[in-house]
């Protein structure tokens, strides 16, 4: 019966969904969680763009949830043309199983990564607890939300960033720096599982005192209407690379190679990248960073390649089941008992 | 549920202090648990006046939303009320070994969390699956598509019209089918005639219910759903997704939306009811012309 069903059902739902079949290429975007804000503008600004360049029609869509969970539903079957994700690590998940291509980081510049940021700190309005730097956060009392770092790369940077700080400031003392970071880890009182929900659980749900995400996210909250909230920039931070990539085993068999390389080019035209400052993020473009300068604090922003030894060290060392925070959480867990 | 409920006398609660409370108790607890929320959803969707709240409901992905949480509710209902009425009928009129087997496999959608029914679906049909070659290279794509949430949904809602009707065609047994058919009656007229209108209110009951849960379904469709906005979202997707947006006015107004649709289900079943109830009384003479 089961032979009949499926394609009977699948020319149903054909009839039944006129915006696929309609004239024209459509791409499809899989993305980290809080793009969502920023990947609409650039879409609407693309499209133009490439009825100009090619007299052709083009939809993009968008999908977006924590990029390591993107990376796997990739792997699952999302039919992504493009991935914008905000780790290198959850690419080169894709390029070990060939959707992407192993020389990625290298197809476009800057590392593939038209863009980056660093982490901030995000408080509620007349700063309560006088947060001023990273080390604030380990002080007993003071209660944070960030992103786990298993499930998202958010959460990844913000671990990466507390232990920078203790290196920093101790003169490169790898003890110092474990300690900091435990007293921290210790403070945080919810690990959300994507970026925006972090988000949400600081500012709807008003538990804890402080956000730890992009600067991007914190500063497009801090600067809402109603954003009862103020940006917190600390004294050094890590960089954070946001990279791109086309997923040629799916861009091969949907023919969308040459639009979906277009669509990650048009990332570094002037346009796409005033676009991209406008959203908070720090432009790779000179000029469009010159203009947005007062927007966006100066900052020693660290880079994970010579602090941590790459990406895959960085994993090995802090991220992998057992590894660093494994085991000062348990550390942490046992002291409460 | 039917006439019967409504023809038993009823006791009257004034002077009986305990009864009072009971009955306050009852109203206030709803109040509080039901009608509240339910009022607040029109409250918030609609707070920023009309012209925003229809501007919302313009917006193209939240059209696609509804449009596509109907086509699944569409093709569960259908297909759960001919799998439900035929699995129930072979089940109560025909006895074989393995049919206590059966009846729990129906109805685990059930008692397992729908999120499991996702993620299994996702082993299965996903591209590091089971199936996974074999759907490449057919080029067929059941996982994060519309199909896929129309086949979840359809399995997450199996159970409730078989459910419904499979308790009222085991008490009513086999006889009255076996009297028409020794009176000549073919199966397609013994069926439309004698066992359709024995189990009208429980399929009526089970197809409202089967509506209403795939037009709420979440915890599957989630994981199957890749999250394409304006493709792959449904209403409680949209409702979850906008809500995340910061656009907490647009969740309400989608939420106001399905929230519509569940009442007027509700208010069409019981009006049938109402219905046939009154026409049954009447039959009987209770009640006068």
């Amino acid at each position: 019966m089961k032979r009949f069903f499926v394609p009977g059902l699948l020319a149903l739902l054909g009839l039944a969904a006129p915006a696929a079949s309609q004239a024209g290429q459509e791409i499809l975007n899989a993305s980290y969680d809080i793009s969502r804000e920023l990947f609409a503008d650039v879409n609407k600004a693309f499209v133009p763009y490439w009825k100009q360049k090619t007299s052709g029609d083009v939809t993009v869509k968008q999908s977006h949830a924590g990029s390591s969970k993107q990376a796997r539903a990739v792997l699952e079957g999302l039919r992504a043309d493009v991935v914008t994700f905000n780790t290198a690590g959850d690419v080169q998940l894709l390029a070990a199983s060939r959707f992407v291509a192993r020389d990625w980081a290298t197809r476009f510049p800057f590392n593939s990564s038209p863009y980056y940021s660093v982490h901030s700190i995000l408080v509620r309005k007349g700063n309560p607890k006088g947060i001023k730097d990273w080390s604030d956060l380990a002080k007993p009392g003071v209660s944070i939300v960030q992103v786990n770092p298993k499930t998202g790369g958010n959460g990844r940077y913000a671990v990466l960033a507390y232990y920078a700080a203790g290196l920093e400031s101790s003169g490169g003392d790898a003890a110092k720096a474990r300690a900091l970071l435990k007293s921290i880890l210790a403070n945080v009182a919810v690990f959300e599982s994507g970026g925006r929900a972090a988000t949400s659980t600081f500012t709807e749900r008003e538990i804890s005192d402080v956000l730890v995400t992009f600067e991007a996210e914190t500063l497009a909250y801090a600067t809402s209407p109603n954003g009862n909230y103020e940006v917190i920039t600390p004294s050094v931070s890590i960089l954070s690379e946001f990279p791109v990539a086309v997923v040629d085993k799916v861009a091969r068999k949907k023919e969308t190679e040459t639009l979906a390389r277009a669509y990650l080019d048009y990332l570094y035209t002037p346009e796409a990248q005033e676009i991209i400052a406008r959203h908070y993020y720090r432009p790779r473009n000179e000029e469009v960073a010159a203009r947005h300068a007062s927007r966006l604090a100066s900052i020693k922003a660290l880079e994970v390649g010579p602090v941590f030894g790459g990406w895959e060290k960085a994993t090995r060392d802090f991220f992998d089941n057992g590894a660093l925070v494994d085991a000062l959480l348990k550390e942490i867990a046992s002291e409460v008992r | 549920m039917n006439a019967s409920a409504s023809q038993t006398a009823r006791a009257p609660i004034g002077g009986h202090p305990r009864r009072i409370v009971l009955v306050v108790f009852g109203v206030v607890s709803m109040t509080l648990l039901i009608l509240l929320p339910l009022f607040s959803v029109f409250y918030y969707a609609l707070r920023e006046g009309w012209s925003v709240y229809a501007g919302h409901l313009k917006d193209p992905e939240t059209l696609h939303a509804i449009g596509l949480t109907l086509l699944a509710a569409l093709v569960a209902v259908p297909v759960n009320t001919v799998f439900g009425v035929t699995a129930a009928w072979t089940l109560s009129k025909f006895d074989f070994p393995g049919r206590r087997l059966v009846t729990s496999l129906i109805e685990l959608p059930l008692s397992i969390s729908p999120i499991i029914i996702g993620v299994a679906y996702l082993f299965v049909f996903g591209l590091q699956g089971l199936f996974g070659e074999w759907l490449i290279d057919h080029d067929l794509r059941l996982v994060f598509s519309v199909p896929s949430i129309v086949i979840v949904t359809t399995i997450v809602t199996v159970p409730f019209v078989f459910r419904e009707v499979l308790p009222l065609m085991q008490s009513q047994g086999p006889n009255e089918e076996l009297a028409a058919i020794s009176l000549g009656a073919g199966g397609v007229k013994t069926f439309l005639k004698v066992t359709l209108p024995n189990i009208k209110w429980a399929l009526i009951y089970g197809v409202s219910l089967t509506f209403a849960r795939s037009l709420g379904e979440f915890g599957s469709v989630a994981v199957v759903s890749g999250a394409v906005r304006g493709e792959t979202n449904t209403m409680t997707l949209q409702i979850h997704m906008l809500f995340d947006d910061r656009s907490q006015a647009g969740a309400f107004a989608v939420a106001s939306i399905l929230t519509s649709i569940a009442l007027v289900t509700m208010l069409v079943k019981t009006w049938v009811e109402n219905r046939e109830t009154h026409r049954l009384l009447r039959g009987m003479g209770t009640v006068k012309e």
